[in-house]
């Protein structure tokens, strides 16, 4: 797809950019189609993008109660990255990273991806010896991963303070982590998809999955029902709610995640820097915004809206990492409901119902997975079987007991 | 800020419990079969509306109660002790 | 000599011209009067272009005189750094202030950065997703960063205290303008406790801008009136110059509070009722060049007169759609601003206010709105015609009005950040053109002009209403208060603020974004047509102002170019905070030793006194290892170590986690908890004990003492220790609350003194005490309840280091005087030992580190216990888990120790077993400890390594940091594997 260039935004300069065209379609909804993707966000308009482009399906819809990229992939932190233990993650995650480093390319759309570093910190002996472990494990999955002395840390973020509370030691830096810009992930997509002929169809809310004989014949809609051979469900935050209309539980936490931003200052900072110890995460936008936050609230809410304790905990743990941060104001906090697996791992491909997909239980971390969730749900839809590398995220995993538990192994939520 | 009423120590701020997630599980015995073991330890009402859940008043008396919260608007309508059957939302005056 | 201030009146206005205070504004000298607002001084001295814009770099002025400024957001020192994005319209002027302008290279006045403006057709909204992306963002991004940024992090200290409190009331009023005033007279009888916020320095609100009579007195001497009963009253607090930013659930709101100079107090208030009397932001009027210094808003250019005696101008033209200009245009002309002429885009205005207009010789331009300014730095006439019957088109463009000021109304819109944070919900009201607050589900009632009630004499009646109205429902009686007003204030709005003709993309929308009509426009073209769409896409509204006065005309363009009802449009949802609040005040005191207050040993300063160099573990501070005669840590460690094999030495475990179990069911109890039998032990003996997860994960050991029959003490690792209570308590309580036992944490009551090795018995049996320590009496895994230097003291032969070992509780506030008395007693005999050389000492002896040596996956069948489960019939937690496929694979990882063929080898924790190069590297495990033994003299190491169990005198591979060396596969146990020595 072609479309915006240089040039191209020269010319429409030129007539006053009277000619732009829309970025997606709004098309007329259908009384059916082959496949039904529940959830307009980055990883549904992915999932239709890649199943139009690599599987030739084109009688597609996209269903979203609300906006394109309304939902996590508009409020997240915007973080990408690959490093990661176990060996299956890292390979579907950095598949991942790899699919974004094209992406602006892919889609003729710029999502600004900014491979500035993300850093992870060690503050103390055992820490130390849990990032080697880490570190190590990502190195042997060929993926880029190096330590750092407290010396090179302070080199890398001149504002650090390293004798906080709990000293610095040292960490790990993985170069080709960074962040990209969230809403153009999701318009980059929707606008490719709709150009491959997908119907993206916004405020049109799902209220209920028709199964019959166990296998999906369509969905109820706030705009009628609409029949569909196959459905996906990819809906960050409401992944129980879906799979309850289709009759099954889910191992599926939904808590409120918040992240703030300050005002935006000349830049000060040029590495994306977590600490699980002092909980928290930063990285300055390109906007010149300090965008940061730390854990999920520790109760199921579907709230999506800020509270006051975390907003004290992330605040209070920046400060003390960085403490030249106190002068400046936090202008705005936010929430996302994310879904929270036992094992950090998300949940992909079929489900007890025929035909009914699924891609969920992201937890925090579900932005970065976009390009390659999308990629691998296409394939799986397609083909009815798990793509290679998402085999074993499938819920069967927690009868067997076969969990990939991220959290568990490096100590680093996720 | 979460304002919860504990049954034996009065209303206070989120700050002062621990949350230890659903209530009303019932733990199923050795002979269960993977499939009911796997339901009972990882799958969730997770419902988006009212939640029935365990509360722990950490820094207070130490007690487990549950709580009948809405999980939109994060609205309590009701504190029962551990033990007791969920109570009728609709018949509860919110508290 | 600061020159004289050309715009400032020569009486008048509530600042004060005995107490002048000079000021630098971009280095050059200025002068001001205490009272004024930083912009105002600005005003006062003529200033006009103070900044430039974000994206266009356009000369910008000042274009309000509250928190809604978008262009007035300058970089301010007074004593704390350089402060970039401060709000100068509501920042008080300080003597030796010196304030910076954001943007301009090389000065405000010549900005470089302005070919931007000129070529502004190169960048519409959105463009950088369109371009920049050949070769990568990564060659462009260096220089979008650059010219973004409100101003530089300030450097130095920051030498702001910070502080919070916390605050219950009955009743919390946000803002004390007339509305909030009237409401807290309402409540102030009823008894109720009243807390009064105000975010200005002084009360009144828009009173202090336009003075009126009350009860038929001067507003002035009204407000002080107020102010003194509201002061006198015990129940009412009020508080100035702190505004509340956030509204959380259960009427949780939290307040900055900028009262003491130095300080910044963050207040958490909790309030049973809330009323919002925040009033309303005037918002702008679109035409082209709409931004030019010299134009603000009506009732800022009011306030600039009547408050702070500043003409904002010598010649300032008022448009309007809307009566409440006219009363500025007669301020500006009473107080000696020529008003050119007034354009009013209504056909028909009042005869009062038309009559007073030709009375001071205004003339009105009616059923007309401004078309376009001119003007090179500063603003210099307005273009002006005449709109068409459907208000789509414009006629008769009238020439250039020359002048210096414009002063716009586009009406009002309520100020609803705070009731929207709570989750209240807006409705568009399209007589008042502005969004009203409709309903929300928590306490709060809306007053005063925040309600959409633009005239003084129902603001007073309404506010008294709802202040009353709060106090009854929060539980207490009183009657609305009866001040009143003769003033007649009309309001006759016309929704008309779009000049609907012009160069849209000269027509601003956002000033702080420099978002255009045209930027909307184009966003509408490409189908963002939704709110959030318009918002992201655009940036309209996201900016450090928050859209307060975009949002409005932005969603009326959308609303307009989509042919959609404002309703159908909607708005979003206002985030906290209302105003951005420093991170300092947010953080608080919780910073440095406070981030994370640390747990001392009881004997803390016993092991300062003794060299010991600290380390943190979870929240204790313990000594890693002791420096003794300056020695470095390696030494340190290795011989704590061989001195403790050799003879002994001495440990504070007191941060170990002991749990007391009694009652008639605590065995029962326990069994189900622990993955070893409960029942089959005898008072008086110890065993060690895993614990799962109910997923079967082992998540601690450690060993369990039975001090009777229906006595147990448990003995957990430290870090766990409060969680681990928590977690027994649940499955107490939710699980099996017929059990009767009683579960007490204890970690803190007692001091815990380790002595081990060869010579521990002898120096103990030389301490006064009535245990018998001999072998016979006390031997490996028991327990002794007796007195230990006269006091009662439990001791527990349990061994971490593979040595014979005591380990003595004693009442907390005697842990010194037993690390003393022992060290004292053991003379050349022992040595302290630290945290470090413990782990040395215990992986010599292959002892399992729950944590370290297990991860999230290690089932117990890893570490070798499915003996002890499979002997064990009855149920304990995560036991149905070990019976899956997957929990008995043999291929899983699993506990075995480690040597280097080379015995120097740097094998470090964190390493990993691998696969060869040939097979495809891939992770088999790895090195969960590792050190050099000062006891074998050689590396060893244990690990979690698959298939590991039958994998015992293999050769396998390892990683680290991208080198590989060789490792034999042994048995965890290093050190003394008959335990000859420990249960000696």
């Amino acid at each position: 797809m072609k479309g915006y260039s240089t040039f191209s935004l020269i010319r429409n300069a030129l007539s006053g950019h009277r000619f732009w065209k829309p970025v997606w379609r709004t098309p007329d909804l259908k009384k059916s189609y082959d496949v039904v993707i529940i959830g307009a966000g980055g990883h549904g308009l992915a999932t239709a993008y890649y199943l139009a482009r690599k599987h030739s399906l084109r009688n597609i819809a996209v269903l979203d109660k609300g906006d394109i990229g309304g939902g996590n992939t508009g409020r997240n932190t915007q973080i990408t990255r690959s490093n990661y233990y176990w060996p299956q993650s890292a390979a579907f995650f950095d598949h991942s990273l790899q699919l974004y480093e094209h992406l602006s390319q892919e889609l003729n759309f710029n999502v600004m991806l900014s491979q500035r570093g993300i850093l992870n910190l060690a503050h103390s002996l055992h820490e130390l010896e849990g990032i080697r472990r880490w570190a190590n494990a990502i190195r042997i999955n060929d993926i880029d991963a190096e330590f750092l002395t407290p010396g090179e840390v302070k080199k890398l973020v001149p504002l650090i303070n390293l004798d906080c509370r709990f000293p610095v030691r040292g960490g790990f830096i993985q170069r080709r982590g960074g962040i990209s810009r969230h809403d153009a992930v999701a318009w980059g997509y929707a606008r490719a998809a709709s150009a491959c002929g997908v119907d993206i169809i916004q405020q049109c809310e799902v209220t209920g999955i028709n199964i019959q004989s166990g296998r999906v014949t369509g969905v109820n809609t706030t705009r009628g029902t609409i029949g569909a051979d196959r459905i996906s469900i990819a809906v960050a935050g409401h992944t129980s709610h879906l799979a309850k209309m289709a009759g099954f539980r889910v191992p599926v936490t939904s808590m409120q995640l918040q992240a703030m931003v300050s005002e935006p200052i000349k830049p000060c900072l040029n590495t994306v820097v977590t600490s699980s110890v002092i909980h928290m995460y930063v990285s300055q936008s390109d906007r010149g915004e300090l965008v940061f936050g730390g854990g999920a609230d520790v109760y199921n809410s579907y709230a999506q809206r800020g509270g006051i304790p975390l907003l004290q905990e992330n605040v209070a743990a920046l400060v003390e990492l960085l403490p030249a941060f106190s002068r400046l104001r936090v202008m705005r906090q936010w929430a996302g409901i994310v879904d929270i697996t036992p094992d950090t791992t998300p949940i992909m491909g079929q489900t007890p119902v025929q035909n009914l997909y699924i891609s969920g239980g992201w937890g925090t971390g579900g932005y970065k997975a976009i390009p390659a969730g999308g990629d691998t749900m296409a394939y799986t839809i397609a083909n009815d079987q798990p793509h290679p590398l998402i085999e074993d995220f499938g819920l069967e995993r927690f009868v067997t007991g076969a969990l990939v538990d991220e959290g568990a192994a490096s100590g680093v939520a996720h | 800020m979460l304002r919860l009423k504990c049954p034996w120590c009065g209303t206070r701020d989120e700050l002062e419990y621990s949350y230890g997630g659903e209530s009303h599980v019932t733990r199923p015995g050795l002979d269960a079969s993977d499939v009911e073991w796997s339901d009972y330890l990882f799958n969730k009402e997770n419902p988006k509306g009212i939640h029935y859940e365990q509360w722990l008043h950490k820094y207070g008396c130490g007690r487990w109660f549950n709580v009948a919260r809405d999980t939109v608007t994060h609205e309590i309508y009701a504190v029962y002790e551990m033990g007791q059957a969920k109570p009728d939302i609709a018949m509860t005056d919110r508290d | 000599m600061a020159p004289a201030q050309k715009n400032r009146l020569s009486s008048g206005g509530r600042i004060d011209r005995s107490k002048p205070l000079s000021f630098k504004f971009n280095g050059r000298k200025l002068q001001g009067y205490k009272g004024d607002t930083i912009a105002s001084a600005l005003l006062a001295n003529g200033i006009g272009t103070v900044n430039r814009s974000f994206k266009y770099h356009r000369p910008r002025g000042i274009m309000s005189a509250g928190v809604e400024e978008t262009n007035a957001l300058l970089t301010v020192t007074d004593g704390n750094g350089d402060i970039p994005v401060v709000r100068t319209t509501v920042r008080a002027l300080l003597d030796g202030q010196r304030i910076k302008s954001a943007s301009g290279f090389p000065s405000v006045n010549f900005d470089l950065g302005r070919v931007l403006d000129f070529t502004h057709r190169l960048w519409p909204a959105g463009f950088y997703n369109k371009v920049f992306k050949w070769p990568s963002w990564h060659w462009y991004e260096g220089i979008v960063r650059r010219m973004a940024g409100l101003g530089n992090l300030p450097g130095g200290e920051d030498s702001n205290q910070y502080f919070h409190h916390n605050l219950h009331c009955d009743v919390l009023i946000v803002g004390a303008g007339p509305a909030g005033l009237a409401a807290a007279l309402s409540c102030m009888n009823s008894g109720a406790r009243v807390l009064l916020v105000e975010q200005d320095h002084e009360l009144g609100g828009s009173l202090l801008a336009n003075s009126a009579l009350i009860n038929s007195i001067d507003s002035e001497l009204w407000i002080s009136q107020t102010r003194s009963k509201l002061e006198e009253a015990v129940n009412v607090t009020v508080m100035m110059s702190s505004t509340v930013s956030g509204y959380y659930d259960y009427n949780f709101l939290t307040i900055t509070d900028r009262s003491t100079v130095g300080v910044k107090r963050f207040w958490k208030v909790r309030a049973k009722e809330v009323v919002l009397a925040t009033g309303c932001i005037e918002q702008p009027l679109v035409f082209e060049n709409n931004d030019r210094p010299g134009i603000m808003l009506a009732v800022a250019a009011m306030e600039y007169v009547n408050r702070y005696a500043v003409k904002p101008a010598g010649e300032m033209m008022v448009a309007t759609n809307n009566d409440s200009a006219y009363q500025v245009a007669f301020a500006l002309h009473d107080n000696g601003v020529r008003v050119p002429a007034i354009v009013d885009a209504r056909q028909n205005i009042a005869n009062e206010f038309a009559g007073e207009a030709r009375r001071r010789g205004i003339p009105i331009m009616s059923g007309s709105v401004v078309l376009n300014t001119v003007g090179r730095k500063h603003l210099a006439g307005v273009r002006v015609g005449t709109l068409s019957d459907d208000g789509r088109s414009t006629v008769n463009a009238s020439g250039v009005i020359a002048c210096q000021g414009l002063a716009m109304s586009g009406g009002f819109n309520p100020t609803s950040h705070l009731y929207s944070q709570a989750g209240g919900k807006l409705r568009y009201d399209a007589e008042l053109a502005c969004f009203l607050p409709q309903d929300c589900r928590q306490r709060v009632t809306v007053a005063g002009a925040a309600h959409g009630i633009f005239s003084l004499a129902d603001v007073l009646t309404e506010g008294a209403r709802a202040g009353s109205e709060a106090a009854s429902k929060a539980g207490f009686t009183c009657s609305p208060a009866d001040d009143t007003t003769s003033a007649i204030s009309s309001y006759n709005l016309k929704a008309s603020r779009i000049t609907p003709t012009g160069d849209t993309s000269r027509q601003w929308v956002d000033f702080a974004h420099d978002v255009t009509v045209a930027d909307i426009e184009l966003a509408v073209r490409e189908n963002f047509v939704s709110v959030q769409h318009l918002k992201r896409y655009s940036t309209v509204g996201m900016a450090v102002d928050q859209g307060k006065t975009s949002n409005l005309n932005a969603l009326t363009v959308l609303a307009g170019l989509t042919e959609r009802s404002m309703e159908e449009v909607g708005t979003t949802t206002f985030r906290p905070q209302f105003m951005p609040v420093p991170m300092g005040a947010i953080a608080g005191p919780r910073h440095g030793d406070f981030y994370a207050p640390a747990r001392l040993l009881p004997a803390h300063d016993w092991h300062v006194d003794h060299g010991a160099v600290f380390e943190d573990y979870g929240a204790w501070k313990r000594p890693e290892y002791y420096a003794t005669h300056g020695r470095d840590r390696e030494t340190a460690i290795a011989e704590e170590v061989l001195e403790l094999r050799r003879s002994a030495g001495l440990f504070d475990g007191s941060p170990l986690g002991k749990i007391e179990v009694n009652g008639p069911d605590a065995s029962d109890f326990l069994n189900r908890i622990f993955v070893n039998n409960a029942l089959t032990l005898k008072p008086g003996r110890i065993r060690y004990g895993l614990m799962l997860s109910e997923n079967g994960i082992v998540i601690d050991d450690g060993v369990f003492a039975r001090l009777a029959d229906d006595h147990y003490l448990l003995s957990t690792t430290s870090a766990n220790a409060d969680h681990f209570v928590d977690w027994l308590e649940k499955w107490h309580q939710c699980e099996w609350p017929d059990l009767d036992l009683i579960i007490s944490p204890v970690t803190g009551q007692w001091a815990v003194a380790t002595i081990a090795g060869p010579n521990a018995r002898i120096i103990l049996q030389e301490i006064e005490s009535d245990i018998d320590f001999s072998a016979a009496a006390l031997p490996h895994m028991s327990v002794a309840t007796g007195t230990f230097l006269g006091v009662p003291a439990r001791v527990q032969r349990v061994s971490f280091t593979g040595e014979m070992s005591f380990e003595i509780s004693v009442p907390a506030n005697h842990g010194h005087r037993v690390l003393e008395a022992l060290m004292n007693t053991g003379g050349n005999r022992i040595v302290p030992i630290g945290t470090e050389a413990l782990m040395v000492l215990r992986t010599e002896k292959g002892y399992l580190h729950v944590g370290g040596d297990t991860d999230g996956m290690t089932n117990p069948l890893d570490v070798g216990f499915a003996g002890i489960v499979a002997r064990k019939q009855a149920d304990f937690v995560g036991k149905r888990s070990l019976f899956r496929a997957e929990d008995q694979r043999k291929d899983r990882r699993q506990f075995v120790g480690v040597e280097p063929l080379n015995d120097n080898e740097n094998l470090l924790p964190g390493a990993h077993f691998v696969t060869s190069q040939d097979e495809g590297r891939r992770s088999q495990g790895v090195v969960t400890s590792a050190c050099f033994s000062p006891t074998l003299q050689r590396a060893i190491g244990l690990g979690l390594l698959e298939r590991g169990f039958e994998r015992k005198g293999e050769i396998v591979t390892v990683f680290d940091e991208g080198r590989t060396f060789d490792v034999r596969i042994t048995d965890p146990v290093f050190y003394d594997p008959s335990g000859e020595k420990m249960n000696a």
